[in-house]
């Protein structure tokens, strides 16, 4: 493939969004809006209010993320004895009793990933506000890597749902989920519409207006 | 109105000239290295073959025993939904539905649109309505979490293994097959070919 240094924008030209076809921007803009010929999707140089959305879905997975940790994730009870864990105390219980896998696995999945997209989606955020030109295929790299491990927070929701699917032997012991289960996953929800809302081409197009 | 030898790239908005790719190669952009374009020779019969696979190892999964779980003599078996149903009546009710889209309504939507595409397409026959779902089944991809849940299975058996004992049942070997399965069918896809044989009808 040759290359063009210049974006279809630059060139009067939208790619669209759900066939990647090619198509030449409408004359007049904001008549009527164009849709592809091949796929017919409406056309558009860059996701909708991609910036406005990315920061709502963000800001309401940080405020989902503090119930999400503070409340109860299980409620067990094994021989008569109640116990309720939140993510943090069910790790601190896997490390007390060995099972640094285990503890490792709902760690980064539960507390880190979540907490690191939240920081790189903001980031991402003010840099394209600031319109910042520093290393711009390292914060598209940056924004993939995010998208793309987003899903494996999901383990410790299906961890909880098998727990209290096998866990019902009346007496002997029986296993709940707690409202942190919630909370949890609508940080998952939000926190992957988040990044699915952001448009990574923003990201270059601060470059664009520099040469121009 | 269409501009068939260029593209750009969907996650810089480069523009780039196409070439025609010899088959087992993957195209990347230039500027920022996103994956432009992937050919697989035998591109259909495999996605075909893969999905069929899938659709087999999604009904075993779901309809043999998933895991048992004993404890003083007392045991429980459970097949893979039996989660979702106990959530449900516990009044998590929005748990429970993220969980039953995750790991059932989305991949089988998956299965059951991939197999409408590609027999006609294995056939030559023209499919009505296909870039409709093919669009669905590119959209519900993230929402698929087959692989999330194997985790989050492998996470509570070792969990549960250290107070009682748990016997893995034939659905737990079929997820696991379908894990595998599914990640080669999204490895295989080649949408750009897709919308170009379209354009060809």
């Amino acid at each position: 493939m040759n290359v063009s240094a210049i974006s279809s924008r630059k060139a009067a030209m939208i790619a669209c969004h759900d066939c990647h076809l090619l198509c030449r921007a409408p004359e007049n803009p904001g008549a009527v809006p164009a849709r592809c010929p091949r796929c017919h999707a409406r056309l558009h140089t860059r996701k909708v209010n991609s910036i406005s959305r990315t920061w709502a879905f963000s800001i309401a997975a940080a405020l989902f993320y503090l119930p999400a940790n503070l409340l109860p994730i299980t409620h067990t009870v094994q021989m008569g004895l109640p116990r309720s864990d939140t993510i943090i105390s069910g790790v601190l219980y896997f490390i007390k009793t060995g099972m640094w896998g285990i503890a490792l696995i709902i760690f980064v999945a539960s507390i880190l990933i979540p907490l690191l997209k939240l920081v790189v989606l903001f980031y991402l955020l003010i840099s394209v506000h600031c319109r910042s030109s520093w290393r711009p295929r390292d914060r598209t790299r940056l924004f993939r890597i995010t998208e793309a491990i987003g899903r494996w927070s999901m383990v410790d929701i299906f961890a909880v749902t098998i727990l209290v699917g096998l866990v019902k032997l009346g007496v002997v012991a029986e296993a709940d989920a707690g409202q942190g289960a919630l909370f949890f996953a609508a940080v998952v929800i939000t926190t992957m519409l988040a990044a699915m809302s952001f448009d990574p081409r923003l990201i270059w197009d601060a470059l664009e207006s520099d040469d121009a | 109105m269409n501009l068939p030898t260029l593209i750009a790239c969907h996650e810089c908005d480069l523009l780039h000239r196409t070439q025609p790719v010899p088959s087992g190669q993957t195209v990347r952009c230039c500027r920022c290295g996103a994956v432009l374009a992937r050919t697989r020779a035998n591109y259909e019969e495999r996605i075909l073959a893969l999905t069929l696979t899938g659709l087999i190892l999604f009904l075993i999964a779901n309809l043999f025993p998933f895991l048992s779980f004993s404890l003083e003599g007392q045991i429980r078996q459970i097949t893979l939904l039996s989660g979702v149903a106990v959530l449900y009546s516990q009044g998590l009710w929005a748990v429970a539905g993220l969980v039953l889209v995750t790991i059932f309504l989305a991949p089988l939507s998956q299965i059951v649109g991939l197999l409408y595409i590609f027999i006609p397409l294995y056939f030559r026959k023209p499919a009505v309505l296909s870039p409709v779902v093919f669009k669905m089944i590119q959209k519900l991809r993230p929402w698929s979490m087959m692989e999330v849940f194997m985790l989050g299975t492998l996470v509570t058996v070792v969990k549960l293994s250290e107070m009682a004992t748990i016997i893995p049942g034939v659905a737990l070997y079929a997820l696991f097959a379908l894990v595998f399965v599914l990640a080669a069918v999204t490895a295989g896809m080649d949408p750009h070919r897709f919308w170009q044989q379209r354009e060809l009808q």
